[in-house]
């Protein structure tokens, strides 16, 4: 196969989501089943090209990268810089060939799952075409070649997400958080557009390749280091926003709202991880601050959640911030510069992730049926206090659910044992390089609590005593299409995908895939280089394996303990430690922060500007009119009395104020001209035009009492100006207006000559 | 290029002239017949606009240069010999198009059409309605593509006076308010701009190209040309004090069309009191007339002020685009919200000028082009459900979603488009001007940025107020779009869909005009004028 058929392919796979999308949301009603066929026929199809192109690209074309790009804009002979384009592109390498996989994958099975999780919903078809477009975008993102494109389908992400987020728009809180979600992001978004700006600002250009070959050869954003930096932190942003991080980490759990497919696809396998795939394909132009700054924002996050997570009650609430927690460890796994180990622990996030929220929904569902059932309105089908002992009804869920839970605790043989043991001995090298240890000390605390939340989990959901035994006996199995990709994930939970030596994937296929990429930023600023911080690695690998080991193992005991074995009472430490839980169980209070303040903050300046704007403003312009009204009134009863002194000595104070401001406007600013000079001036020639302009109408009999009438006058004026005759004008008038008109612009032609 | 011998030119500016008389013939009673007249003519328009369209020469640069201009016409118009201080009063009847005005005739064909149909349902007065509606297609159109400043000056005019009878009299409550406001409002930055007119005039000297005779002109072309200045004029030299004084009158005679913070607050009054149409209008074409006279007069026949005051013009585009952004959110009348949101987004454009380069250039005319079909979209939006429920109350509603999802499918489109979603037309031309800009300014671009995420909470606040949520009981039975809502809606949808994914069909159109302009900004301004 060649390069460009795989291109060819790549394309095709783009674009299939699309066309699922396109003929999903304008017939789903005409189609039988609402298309629920077509939209997965389709996925699968794209799912099984993207495994070919997966195949090939690594056994062909192994150390290439391949890409094509086309003219879309021509900005045409830019005067000072010459011709200039805006090109689109694909570019296909490694990374994104396993990305096409894992989106794919990911994207058909949720597409199966949803088949039954989904059955009978009021918008079922319209369901399906959101997946097909959210997947369009999403591949988008893996396979652009350029900034331009990364930010499209970056954004056409966030608008699936909001879609699908408030499927169920009738309830406030799903359209409250699928705005909350776009919002949120867009804060991120304005940081990564300003990181671009800052980048074509420089480079013209949006391609990757162009940009680092040119700031390799030493050019750099306005020639300066700070910029450089500022600029890979603010791309950042985008993913801060995108792959909720600290600060902005707010939106996930309340996306939850949506389907739970929905959050299998979206809130833990993919888009959440579009902004590590994304600060991947930028790592090249990160400088050693931005990278430092990139690994504590990671490391805060993943404490922050995790913390948040202990404490949760509700199924999907726990899997959020877990996730959540996760991405800190990816993001945090590329700042320290375990630049293959990040995105590693991001494609077995997915499938471990993806599954453990397809089991939650398994159980929701079950959970659901078995409360409908029973007439029960009340309880709450996600909380895992009403849970317990589902073991024995839902085997498949239940095996299953234990594998994805070991696998994120890091338990050996899992995947996710490899992927994040690298991330913590990167985190070690990093430490023993940089002197901030806190980063692995938190990245090894933080997979202690991974393995207890998740245990606690497992235990009150699946162990135990379901409290009521009647609604235990309503509850089944899910079919088969909900039940077929939880084992599929299952399998893909096990290290041998990813690496031979269970204990290692250094020398699994993976990692070598997707080697760390040369910094092309000035060797002053850059982070440790690849050399250096491999041999660091060397040294902490053992260490932090035996350290990671011990902290699941801790985790997974201190669990089996409180929520098992009930040696130590859960109830008793949440009193004694009251307010630490509260604060945790109320997710560190960022959502009542942000209301107070951005929200509210928002509110009130936006009342307040309305106000100016009627009252100050328009006050302004109304009074003008106002003030004019009585002036004119005045001079025109003065006139109709014959009181010419009262006009002369409007005019004459007139004059005397604007010779007055001129006068004071030459000598503040003398000979110079200057702007404020100008307006100054400007104001004056206002003056004068705003007084002749009335003189007019003083002078034809001014202004009739109600101002209707006078702009009827008015009308006649511009009417008469142009021979435009309205049925309007008082006939026998005309002819003086244009007079006076006429005479008025003789005096402006006098004036300028 | 012409038809039965008149210019294209002339057909498209007044065809809607040609429309209004036989609708000032036909009797009172034939209603359907005027509006069907009037849909011809706008109709016959968009088909000239679609000519001049495909014959458009892309590699013309325009601007400043004659040869440059298409579908030229020019003939004497008014030639007086005056009073002997007075002098020879010479005035053209001078047409033409380049890519700066070419984008805008397509618009203003566009609209005018769509528009005619979003006044099918005017019961009062249709006649005198229609014959307005049809005057002022005709002012709008002649602004733009008049070379001759008094031309422009009396086309300018002419759109004003119907405009003021179409609020004033077909409005709504305050309408009467609203229509004075308009109407004295523009009419200060007319005189404004007359006055600065007639600087130029004595200032500018050609040569008679028939009799060799020295005279004044008011061909724009010619007062681009700082050769053609009267080294003694008033206006001769650069950056001189006269110079600021002529261009700030211009401005914001411009300005306030714009409308630009502070000239802004007719906007508001007169998009709530006028009828759709006439918003969609306003809104739609007016106010692109504003950024057009910035970019084709002030500019181009500034070039050294225009430089110097760059800086304070993107203040005003930032505080355009915040501030109008925020003043939108705290709107609770749907009409006034869209009002506000174009101050923001008509701070877009001015942000995008401002910068002085090709990107911004670009975007700024782009976004020109494009918020005129997205603003059009959400008035004829907030038309659709004022008309059935007789309110515009953002809180009166809910669930709209579910009541009338094809409606739903289409504001999607149009709310999205106006938060600058990609994919969409308006992300690119905001973009652009963004990319542009920041080149010139960094800060104020930084901070202008922060209206992408204002206007993102209000649009989505106002879609969720409105369609999302349980539907409101009052409202359940409200039927959707019709066929004739849906004809105007749809095709101004694929635009921005298609204008999204495909920009080059509109963006080729401009390239080599904005690339002259921005070449005839930064060099005029390095010109020396010999005193």
């Amino acid at each position: 196969m060649s390069q460009e058929t795989l291109l060819t392919l790549s394309v095709v796979i783009l674009f299939l989501p699309l066309l699922s999308f396109v003929l999903l949301i304008f017939f789903n009603k005409r189609l039988p089943k609402q298309g629920d066929w077509l939209g997965t026929g389709i996925a699968f199809v794209a799912l099984a090209l993207a495994i070919v192109v997966f195949f090939t690209k690594l056994t062909q074309f192994p150390n290439e990268t391949i890409q094509a790009s086309a003219e879309w804009v021509s900005f045409g002979n830019v005067p000072g810089i010459g011709q200039l384009t805006l090109d689109l592109g694909i570019m296909l390498d490694n990374m994104a060939a396993v990305m096409l996989v894992v989106v794919m994958l990911v994207s058909s099975l949720v597409h199966l799952f949803s088949i039954g999780y989904m059955h009978g919903d009021v918008r079922y078809g319209r369901y399906f075409s959101y997946l097909g477009i959210f997947t369009f975008s999403m591949l988008g993102i893996v396979i652009t070649n350029n900034f331009w494109m990364m930010y499209v389908f970056w954004e056409l992400v966030g608008l699936s997400s909001y879609l699908l987020i408030g499927h169920w728009f009738e309830k406030k809180s799903a359209s409250d958080a699928s705005k909350k979600a776009f919002i949120v992001n867009r804060v991120g978004d304005i940081g990564f557009f300003t990181g671009i700006m800052i980048l074509y600002a420089t480079f013209h250009t949006f391609s990757f390749d162009s940009i680092f070959g040119t700031m390799q050869s030493g050019t750099i954003p306005f020639g300066s280091e700070t910029w450089l930096t500022a600029a890979g932190i603010l791309i950042f942003c985008g993913a801060i926003g995108k792959s909720a991080q600290f600060p902005l980490h707010v939106w996930l759990p309340d996306a939850m709202e949506g389907p739970t497919p929905v959050s299998a696809l979206i809130h833990a396998a993919t888009m959440v991880a579009a902004g590590v795939y994304m600060v991947a394909r930028t790592f090249a132009m990160m400088t050693g601050d931005a990278l430092m700054f990139i690994a504590y924002i990671g490391a805060i996050t993943a404490f922050i959640a995790a913390t948040i997570a202990i404490a949760q009650n509700d199924i999907k609430k726990v899997l959020a911030y877990s996730t959540v927690s996760q991405l800190g460890y990816m993001v945090m796994g590329l700042g320290v510069g375990a630049y293959s180990a990040g995105f590693f622990h991001l494609t077995t996030h997915a499938m471990f992730k993806a599954g453990l929220f397809l089991g939650s929904g398994s159980v929701i569902h079950a959970m659901h049926h078995a409360l409908h059932h029973a007439g029960d309105h009340h309880t709450d089908p996600q909380d895992i206090r009403n849970m317990g002992g589902l073991k024995s009804k839902m085997p498949v869920t239940y095996w299953t659910f234990l594998i994805y839970t070991l696998a994120i605790s890091g338990v050996p043989l899992t995947s996710g044992f490899l992927s994040k043991d690298e991330i913590l001995a990167g985190s070690l090298a990093y430490g023993s390089l940089t002197g901030h240890y806190l980063i692995p000390i938190i990245g090894f605390f933080v997979a202690g609590l991974t393995a207890f939340y998740m245990f606690r989990l497992l235990i009150l959901t699946f162990w135990g005593e379901h409290k009521d035994h009647h609604r235990l006996e309503a509850i089944h199995e899910s079919p088969r299409t909900m039940t077929i990709p939880l084992i599929v994930f299952a399998v893909l939970s096990f290290f041998a995908f990813y690496s031979f030596n269970p204990f290692g994937a250094t020398d699994g296929w993976f990692m070598n895939a997707v080697p760390r990429p040369v910094s092309s930023v000035p060797a002053t600023t850059a982070a440790a280089g690849i050399e250096e911080f491999n041999e660091a690695l060397h040294y902490s690998h053992t260490s932090a394996m035996l350290l990671s080991l011990l902290v699941a193992g801790t985790g997974i005991l201190v669990a089996f303990a409180t929520y098992y074995w009930k040696k130590i009472s859960a109830d008793n430490i949440a009193t004694t430690l009251a307010p630490v839980h509260k604060f945790f169980l109320n997710k560190w209070y960022f959502d009542e922060l942000y209301q107070a303040t951005f929200v509210k903050g928002t509110d009130g300046i936006a009342a307040a500007y309305r106000w100016f704007d009627e009252k100050i403003i328009d006050g302004i312009v109304n009074g003008t009119a106002r003030w004019t009204k009585a002036v004119t009134l005045g001079t025109k009863n003065n006139w109709e009395e014959g009181n010419i002194g009262a006009i002369i000595y409007l005019v004459v104070s007139g004059v005397i104020s604007i010779y007055a401001g001129w006068v004071t406007g030459n000598a503040i600013w003398p000979e110079e001209i200057t702007v404020l000079l100008a307006i100054w001036n400007g104001l004056i020639a206002l003056g004068v035009a705003g007084l002749t302009f009335f003189l007019f109408y003083v002078g034809v009999g001014g202004f009739d009492n109600r101002i209707v009438d006078g702009m009827v006058n008015l009308t006649a004026y511009a009417a008469g100006f142009f021979g435009l005759l309205t049925r309007k004008v008082q006939t026998g008038k005309v002819q003086t207006y244009i007079a006076w008109v006429l005479l008025g612009v003789m005096v402006f032609f006098l004036w300028f000559r | 290029m012409s038809i039965l011998g008149i210019g294209i030119l002339t057909w498209i500016t007044f065809l809607p002239i040609l429309g209004m008389v036989v609708v000032l013939m036909l009797p009172k009673e034939q209603k359907e017949t005027m509006k069907w007249v009037a849909a011809g003519a706008t109709f016959l328009q968009l088909v000239i606009a679609a000519i001049i369209f495909l014959n458009f020469d892309k590699g013309m640069a325009g601007i400043n240069s004659a040869d440059g201009m298409q579908f030229v016409e020019r003939a004497s118009w008014i030639d007086v010999q005056g009073l002997s201080w007075f002098g020879r009063v010479h005035i053209e009847y001078f047409m033409g198009v380049d890519g700066l005005s070419v984008t805008m005739v397509l618009l203003t064909a566009l609209i005018s059409f769509v528009a005619v149909f979003a006044s099918w349902n005017i019961e009062k007065a249709l006649k005198g309605y229609m014959a307005m509606f049809l005057l002022l297609d005709t002012g709008m159109m002649g602004v733009f593509v008049a070379l001759d400043f008094f031309l422009f000056y009396v086309f300018w005019e002419v759109m004003l006076l119907p405009m003021y009878f179409l609020i004033g009299v077909w409005g709504g409550p305050r309408r009467e308010y609203a229509a004075i406001k308009f109407f004295l409002y523009t009419l200060l930055g007319s005189v404004l701009m007359l006055l600065a007119i007639i600087a130029l005039y004595f200032s500018v000297t050609i040569l008679d190209p028939a009799t060799g005779e020295k005279m004044h002109t008011f061909n724009m072309l010619a007062m681009m040309d700082p050769a053609n200045l009267e080294p003694d004029s008033l206006l001769a030299g650069v950056s001189t004090y006269w110079r600021y004084l002529a261009y700030i009158a211009l401005f914001i005679g411009f300005a306030i069309k714009v409308p630009m913070f502070p000239f802004h607050t007719w906007l508001p009054d007169a998009h709530v009191e006028a009828p759709t149409a006439i918003s969609v209008i306003l809104a739609g074409v007016l106010l692109k007339m504003g950024t057009y006279g910035m970019l084709r007069i002030n500019y181009a026949m500034f070039p050294d002020i225009a430089n110097d005051t760059a800086w304070y013009l993107a203040i005003f585009a930032f505080i355009n685009i915040v501030y109008g952004a925020l003043c939108a959110m705290a709107q609770k009348d749907f009409k006034k919200l869209i009002a506000y949101s174009s101050v923001s987004h008509m701070g877009v454009v001015l942000l995008g000028m401002a910068a002085l380069n090709t990107q911004g250039m670009m975007g700024a005319v782009f976004q020109m082009f494009n918020h005129g079909t997205i603003t059009a979209m959400l008035f004829l939006i907030v038309g659709v459900i004022y008309d059935r429920a007789h309110t515009r109350d953002l809180d009166a509603f809910g669930g709209l979603a579910i009541t009338m999802p094809k409606y739903t499918g289409i504001m999607t489109v149009a709310f999205f488009a106006a938060l600058g979603l990609p994919g969409l037309s308006g992300f690119i031309s905001e973009a652009f001007s963004f990319l542009g800009a920041f080149q010139t300014f960094r800060t104020i671009t930084i901070a202008s940025t922060l209206g992408i995420v204002l206007t993102a909470a209000y649009m989505l606040w106002t879609l969720q107020r409105v369609f999302l949520g349980q539907p409101n009981e009052k409202w359940k039975d409200m039927p959707d779009i019709n066929f004739r809502e849906a004809f105007m809606l749809v095709p101004l949808a694929i635009i921005v869909i298609f204008l999204g994914v495909y920009p080059s069909v509109i963006l080729d159109l401009m390239t080599s005009s904005l690339n002259r302009l921005v070449e005839v900004v930064n060099t005029g301004a390095a010109m020396a004028i010999v005193p």
